[in-house]
C-alpha cells in the first residue's frame, strides 16, 4: 500500500478520542478495522491529513442486552459479532448478514461500527439496520451524544450522517420479539465479493399468514433502501407452500407482492449487473428471502 | 522403494510458508533507490510536452525522468517470434517518447529516496497530451477507414496452415456447423507482483526479477541495453508465480537497469496490484470462427478454423507466437480428412497479450470441444458418443494427426471410462431428463472435455522451423561433493512448481542417494549458467530429463572409479541401490565412498580428471501430449442466472508422475484458473479504452470457496519420447476445464434454446441470454 502522507493517533479513551478529531479538523477520519478505509487511500482516493484510530477503545467494544434492545459497539469486530450468543439469539438478522461479509480475514478486522459507518449501499449491514430501525449512537467533543435513526443515517452514497467529528460509538438493535422469521439472501458472484443485491428480510407470523414485514434491500441506490411497497402489500397474505417450478400453482400473493421490491429504487450499473438485471434480481430474491424468513 | 512416484512433500515448502523468503521487493541494499512509473491516463495520444522541473523539487526525489532521457539508450522490447514473412514488428520503446499506445504505458518516473516520496512526487510530473482516437475492436480495427494504431496499419501479421484438402472436406458434407466463439482478453494474477531490483559495482550489473526466464532475459537486456552479456548478472530468487506473465522482457526491468547505470545506485521497482493489472502482458483475447463438417453418424469430415488475435500495441516476447502454439491442436484427439487454420494478429490500443497459462491451447481446446458438442447436438447424439466416435483408439499410436503432430501415447478410452464412472455420468442424465421434465428453475447441465495438449516446449529444430528466436532444450549440471552429497544445478527456474523436490527424487533413485542429500541450485545465471527457464510445461519433460542424463554420466564415471578400486573391469560392476558390486562376488563400494575417492584423488584410473560431475543438455525429440477427460456437472438458476458447479471429475494421464502430490497440486490451480475464465476472469476496456478492472473487485479471481471438491484421478500412458516417460501437467487442468464448465452451462440451457453463452458465463450474462431465447419469460 502507498497512499500519500498522513498524520496518526490513537487515544486511549473515546473521550480523548473524540478531542483528537475535533481537533484534527475537517479532513481527519476516524479509522477502525481500515477494510473500507485503507483500499481507499491505497488507490489514493481519499486523502485524509490525519487517522484517529478507534480500533482499540474498550468503549467501542462488545455487545451488551439492554432490555429492549441489544447494543452492539462501533468496534465490535465481524467475527465477534457473528459468535455473540446475544446477538444469535436476540437479532438473529444481524448474525446472517454479518456472516456473509466477505471472508475470515476481513470479518477479524472489520468492525460493525465501520461497516454502518462508510455507508456504502452495498455493504450488508445497512439494510439490516434499516430493516430493523436501528438507532445509531453517535459521540463528538462538542456535542457530546446524540441517537440517529437509520431512517436518517445513510444521507447518500458513502455518506452518513455523522459529522466530521462525531465517532460512532455503537448501535443500538431493537429486539422485535417473538414471532419473527429472519433471512438474509445476498447474492453475489464469488465468496468473497460484494452484494450484487442483497435482501434482509423479517416476518412475523400468525396463523398462516404473514403479519407484518420489514425488508431492507442491498446495493440497489445510493443508500440502503426500505422496500415498504413490499412490506405493505405482504401484510395478510398466506404463507403457502410453493409449487416447485412456480407454474401452474394457481395465485401466489407472496410472490405478486414481492414484484414490487424495485419500486422506487435506483440501483447502480457496474461491471457486475447493469439496473435491470438488479431490479429483476430484487424481486427474486425478495421473493425467496421472505419465504424463507416465513419458514425459518 | 524408488523415489520417483512418491507422494513426496515438498522441500520448498516450510521456508515459504514460515516466510523465510526471499522475494525480490524483501532484497534492501545499502543507499538503494526507488522507482515509480507515470503511466498514460490515455489510450492513444501524442506527448506533446512533459515537464518534470516541479516533481524534481519534491522530497526525498533524486531524479526524474520521461522517455526522452531514455530515448538514446533504451532500444526496443524485443519480440523473439517474428511468425511470418509479413510480421510488423513495431518499435516498442520501454517508456513512451512520443506516442502512447494504451493506459498504463510508462511516459515518465521518478527516483526517490523511498517509493512513498517516489510516489508522490509522480503527482507534479506534468505531461501534455493530444488524443488520437482509440482502436479497440479487432474488426474495426482492420477496416480501411480505422485509425491506425501504428503508421504501418492494424494488421500484425497473418499466418495459415492447412493438412488435406479442406475443400473437399466441406464440398457436400452432410453436415456443417459454424460457430463463433470468443476468448476473454485474461490477466494472469500471480501472488507475488512483479518487482525488480538493479545494482552495480561500476563495472557489472546485477538485477533481481520476479521472473520466469532468467537466462532468455540475460541475453535480452544484453542486446536491448548494450551492457555486454558476460558484465550482467540475472538473478530470479524467489518468484510467487507466472502462469506466463513472468515469461517477459518487461519495460520496467529495462528502465529499472538503465537507472542504475545512470546513477549508479541500487535501484527498486515494485508494482501495485492495480499497476499490475494495467501492465503486466494479458493473455487470450481472440475471436474464433470454427466450422465443423461432419457425416450424419457424427464422424468428422474437416475443421476449419478462422482466427483474429489481439495483440494489444506492441509485439512483446512471445505474442505472435501464441496463436501458433494453438494451431496444432484446433484438431485435438480426433481424426479427420481436413484442416484449415487462418489467423489474423491485429493491433488495438490495450496493453499487448502474450502467454497465460496453456497459452494457444486452450483456445484451440475451448473451440473444438464447444464445437463438439454444438455437433452432437445437431445431429441428436450424446456428446461423449460422438466424441468416442472420432477419437484416436489406444491402439493407434503413435497417430500422425492431421496437423501434421506424432502423439507419441495415449489411452482416451480409458481415461474417459475411469470419469464416467467416478462422475456417475448416467445417474446425473437421468436427474437433468427429471429437472427438465418438472420444469423446475434449477436445471442441470453436463459438460464434457475430452482434451489432449501439446507441451514439453521444445524440439529446437521445430521452433526453428516456426520462427521461434531459440531452442526448446534444457541444461542440467550435476556433482558429487565430497562427503557423497549432491548438487543439482538446473537451467529451470521454478516459481512455485517444486522442481526442487521433484528434482531431488530423479536424482536420489539415478545415484541411490537419499532424497534429502540432494539440493537443487536454480535461478541465478552466475551460478546456473546455462537454460532455457521455465514456461509450457517444460521443465519436467525437458530440465527433469536433463538432470538424468547428467545423473546418468555421474554414476558411469563413478562406475569407472569403483571398477578400478575393486580391480574389476567396468563391464562387470552393477550398480544397484547406491552401491557398485563386483558381478557374483561380495565386494562393494558405495557412491559415497567413491565421491570422497575421487576428491581425494590418490588412486584414480589412469586419465580420470578427479571431479565427479557432469553436464547434460537435453533437446526432446517430440513434444508431448497429456491428455484426459474432465467432466462437469453444473446448476444453473434460470430465475437468477446464477450457476453452481455441482460436481467436477477431472482423469489425466501425463505419463509417469514423479510425485503425485505435486500433480494433485498442479491440477487443482489448473482447473481454478480454467474454470476462472469459464466464470469469472475478465479485463474490460471501456469505450475509450481505460481499462476498468484494475482492482480485485472488479476482476474477480475465485477461491477455495467459489469452487467444488474436485475429484481428480489419473490414467498412466507412459510418454514414449523420453527416458523418463514424463508428458508435463502445468498447463493441463486450465486447458482442459474451460470447455467442461461452459458446455455444462450450455447443456443445461439447451431446452430453453441457447447455444452458447459469452465467457465468463456471469449470473447476468446467463440471465440476458435466456432472456433474449425467450423474449423475457425466463
Ligand atoms: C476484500 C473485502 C471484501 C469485503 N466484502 C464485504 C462484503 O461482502 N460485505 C460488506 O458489507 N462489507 C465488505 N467489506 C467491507 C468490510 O465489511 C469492512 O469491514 C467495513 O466496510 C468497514 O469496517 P472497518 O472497521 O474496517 O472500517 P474502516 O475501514 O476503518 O472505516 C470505514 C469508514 O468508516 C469510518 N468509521 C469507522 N469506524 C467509525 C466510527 N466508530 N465512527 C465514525 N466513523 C467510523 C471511517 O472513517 C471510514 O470512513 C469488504 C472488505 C474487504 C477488504
Amino acid at each position: 500500500m502507498i497512499p500519500a502522507a498522513f498524520d496518526y493517533v490513537r487515544p486511549q479513551t473515546l473521550e480523548e478520542a473524540a478531542m483528537a478529531l475535533a481537533e484534527a479538523g475537517e479532513d481527519a477520519k476516524v479509522l477502525a478495522g481500515g477494510q473500507s478505509l485503507l483500499p481507499l487511500l491505497r488507490l489514493r482516493l481519499s486523502y485524509p491529513s490525519s487517522l484517529v484510530d478507534v480500533g482499540r477503545l474498550s468503549e467501542l467494544h462488545g455487545v451488551r442486552d439492554e432490555g429492549d434492545h441489544v447494543f452492539i459497539g462501533a468496534a465490535t469486530t465481524h467475527y465477534d459479532v457473528v459468535h455473540s450468543p446475544v446477538v444469535q439469539a436476540e437479532c438473529p438478522l444481524v448474525a446472517m448478514a454479518t456472516a456473509t461479509v466477505a471472508d475470515p480475514q476481513v470479518r477479524h478486522r472489520g468492525t460493525f461500527g465501520g461497516s454502518l459507518a462508510h455507508a456504502d449501499p452495498a455493504g450488508d449491514l445497512p439494510a439490516v439496520a434499516v430493516a430493523l430501525d436501528c438507532a445509531f449512537v453517535a459521540r463528538s467533543a462538542s456535542g457530546g451524544e446524540r441517537e440517529i435513526p437509520a431512517s436518517e443515517f445513510f444521507v447518500d452514497y458513502l455518506e452518513p450522517a455523522l459529522r466530521a467529528d462525531e465517532i460512532l460509538v455503537g448501535v443500538k438493535v431493537p429486539k422485535l420479539g417473538p414471532g419473527w422469521g429472519y433471512h438474509y439472501e445476498k447474492f453475489h458472484r464469488t465468496a468473497q465479493s460484494w452484494a450484487i443485491v442483497g435482501v434482509a428480510a423479517a416476518v412475523r407470523r400468525s396463523n398462516g399468514s404473514i403479519e407484518e414485514a420489514r425488508i431492507g434491500l442491498t446495493n440497489m441506490g445510493p443508500t440502503p433502501v426500505r422496500a415498504s411497497a413490499v412490506e405493505e402489500a405482504l401484510r395478510g397474505t398466506p404463507i403457502t407452500v410453493p409449487v416447485p417450478g412456480g407454474g401452474n400453482g394457481g395465485p401466489d400473493p407472496i410472490r405478486d407482492a414481492c414484484g414490487e421490491a424495485a419500486a422506487g429504487t435506483s440501483p447502480p450499473a457496474d461491471l457486475h449487473a447493469q439496473p435491470d438485471y438488479r431490479r429483476h434480481l430484487a424481486r427474486v430474491l425478495t421473493h425467496r428471502a421472505v419465504l424463507s424468513a416465513a419458514r425459518a | 522403494m524408488t523415489e520417483v512416484g512418491r507422494a513426496r512433500r515438498r522441500k520448498e515448502d516450510a521456508r515459504l510458508v514460515t516466510g523465510r523468503t526471499r522475494w525480490t521487493d524483501n532484497i534492501q541494499m545499502p543507499g538503494m533507490l526507488y522507482v515509480a512509473f507515470l503511466r498514460s491516463p490515455m489510450a492513444h495520444a501524442r506527448i506533446t510536452r512533459v515537464d518534470t522541473s516541479a516533481a524534481r523539487g519534491r522530497p526525498g526525489v533524486v531524479a526524474v525522468y520521461s522517455g526522452r532521457d531514455f530515448a538514446a539508450e533504451q532500444g526496443s522490447l524485443p519480440c523473439a517470434w517474428p511468425v511470418s514473412e509479413d510480421v510488423v514488428i513495431p518499435d516498442h520503446p520501454p517508456m513512451a517518447v512520443s506516442e502512447v499506445r494504451y493506459v498504463g504505458e510508462a511516459v515518465a518516473c521518478v527516483v526517490a529516496t523511498d517509493r512513498y516520496k517516489a510516489a508522490d512526487a509522480l503527482d507534479a510530473i506534468e505531461v501534455d497530451y493530444e488524443p488520437l482516437p482509440a482502436v479497440l475492436d479487432m474488426r474495426e480495427a482492420l477496416t480501411e477507414d480505422s485509425p491506425k494504431v501504428h503508421e504501418s496499419g492494424n494488421k500484425a501479421f497473418t499466418w495459415t496452415f492447412s493438412g488435406g484438402d479442406i475443400d473437399a472436406a466441406f464440398t457436400g458434407a452432410p453436415v456443417v456447423v459454424e460457430r463463433e466463439y470468443v476468448q476473454q482478453r485474461l490477466i494472469p494474477t500471480a501472488m507475488e507482483p512483479r518487482a525488480v531490483v538493479a545494482s552495480t559495482d561500476g563495472e557489472t550489473f546485477t538485477i533481481y526479477s520476479a521472473t520466469q526466464i532468467p537466462h532468455v532475459l540475460r541475453v535480452m537486456l544484453a542486446v536491448t541495453t548494450g551492457i555486454p552479456e558476460h558484465k550482467l548478472r540475472v538473478i530470479a530468487p524467489d518468484v510467487g508465480g507466472g502462469f506466463g506473465s513472468k515469461l517477459q522482457v518487461t519495460a520496467e526491468e529495462v528502465l529499472t537497469l538503465l537507472i542504475t547505470r545512470r546513477l549508479g545506485k541500487p535501484v527498486k521497482w515494485t508494482e501495485s496490484r492495480s499497476e499490475g493489472n494495467l501492465t503486466v502482458h494479458h493473455g487470450r483475447d481472440q475471436i474464433q470462427r470454427i466450422s465443423v463438417a461432419a457425416e450424419r453418424d457424427g464422424r468428422l469430415r474437416g475443421i476449419k478454423v478462422d482466427l483474429l488475435a489481439d495483440m494489444g500495441a506492441y509485439l512483446m516476447l512471445v505474442t505472435p507466437g501464441v496463436p501458433l502454439l494453438g494451431a496444432f491442436m484446433y484438431n485435438g484427439i480426433y481424426k479427420m480428412d481436413a484442416y484449415h487454420f487462418a489467423c489474423t494478429g491485429v493491433f488495438t490500443t490495450k496493453m499487448p497479450t502474450d502467454a497465460y497459462r496453456g497459452a494457444g491451447r486452450p483456445e484451440a481446446t475451448y473451440a473444438l470441444e464447444r464445437v463438439m458438442d454444438e455437433l452432437a447436438a445437431e445431429l441428436g447424439m450424446d456428446p461423449m458418443e460422438i466424441r468416442r466416435r472420432n477419437w484416436i483408439r489406444h491402439e493407434e499410436f503413435p497417430y500422425t494427426t492431421i496437423a501434421g503432430l506424432t502423439y507419441d501415447s495415449g489411452n482416451y478410452e480409458a481415461a474417459t471410462d475411469r470419469a464416467m464412472t467416478l462422475f456417475g455420468y448416467d445417474k446425473l442424465r437421468a436427474e437433468q431428463a427429471d429437472r427438465r421434465e418438472r420444469r423446475d428453475p434449477v436445471q442441470l447441465g453436463i459438460g464434457i472435455s475430452t482434451y489432449t495438449e501439446m507441451c514439453g516446449l521444445a524440439p529446437s529444430r521445430v521452433l526453428g522451423s516456426l520462427a521461434y528466436g531459440a531452442g526448446g532444450w534444457e541444461h542440467a549440471n550435476v556433482r558429487m561433493l565430497p562427503t557423497g552429497k549432491v548438487e543439482v544445478v538446473t537451467g529451470s527456474s521454478p516459481h512455485g512448481q517444486g522442481h526442487v523436490t521433484a528434482w531431488s527424487q530423479i536424482a536420489a533413485d539415478a545415484l541411490g542417494v537419499p532424497f534429502e542429500d540432494v539440493s537443487v541450485i536454480h535461478g541465478d545465471t552466475a551460478i546456473a549458467t546455462k537454460g532455457m527457464d521455465t514456461y509450457g510445461s517444460r521443465s519436467l519433460v525437458v530440465g527433469g530429463m536433463a538432470v538424468l542424463q547428467a545423473c546418468e554420466k555421474v554414476k558411469e564415471k563413478a562406475r569407472q572409479v569403483a571398477a578400478h578400486m575393486l580391480e574389476a573391469s567396468a563391464d562387470d560392476v552393477e550398480f544397484d541401490q547406491g552401491s557398485f558390486r563386483v558381478r557374483g562376488t561380495g565386494a562393494a563400494k558405495t557412491i559415497q565412498e567413491i565421491a570422497f575417492a575421487v576428491f581425494a584423488a590418490h588412486d584414480l584410473p589412469d586419465g580420470f580428471e578427479p571431479r565427479l560431475d557432469a553436464d547434460a543438455t537435453f533437446d526432446p525429440e517430440n513434444f508431448s501430449f497429456p491428455h484426459g477427460t474432465h467432466l462437469c456437472a453444473i446448476e444453473v438458476d434460470t430465475e437468477t442466472g446464477q450457476s453452481r458447479i455441482r460436481s467436477y471429475v477431472a482423469v489425466d494421464d501425463v505419463g509417469k508422475v514423479v510425485n503425485p502430490l505435486i500433480v494433485e497440486g498442479q491440477v487443482h490451480g489448473g482447473l481454478a484458473q480454467g474454470i476462472a475464465q469459464a466464470l469469472y476472469e475478465e479485463a474490460v476496456y471501456d469505450s475509450e479504452g481505460n481499462l476498468l478492472t484494475t482492482t480485485m473487485a472488479d476482476y474477480l479471481i475465485p477461491s477455495a470457496a467459489d469452487l467444488p471438491d474436485f475429484v481428480t484421478d489419473r490414467t498412466e500412458t507412459p510418454a514414449t519420447s523420453n527416458p523418463l516417460g514424463v508428458k508435463g501437467v502445468g498447463e493441463a487442468g486450465t486447458i482442459a476445464s474451460t470447455p467442461a464448465v461452459v458446455n455444462a452451462i450450455v447443456d443445461a440451457l439447451r431446452p430453453h434454446g441457447v447455444h452458447d453463452v459469452r465467457m465468463p458465463c456471469t449470473p447476468e450474462r446467463i440471465w440476458r441470454t435466456l432472456q433474449s431465447v425467450n423474449g423475457g419469460a425466463a
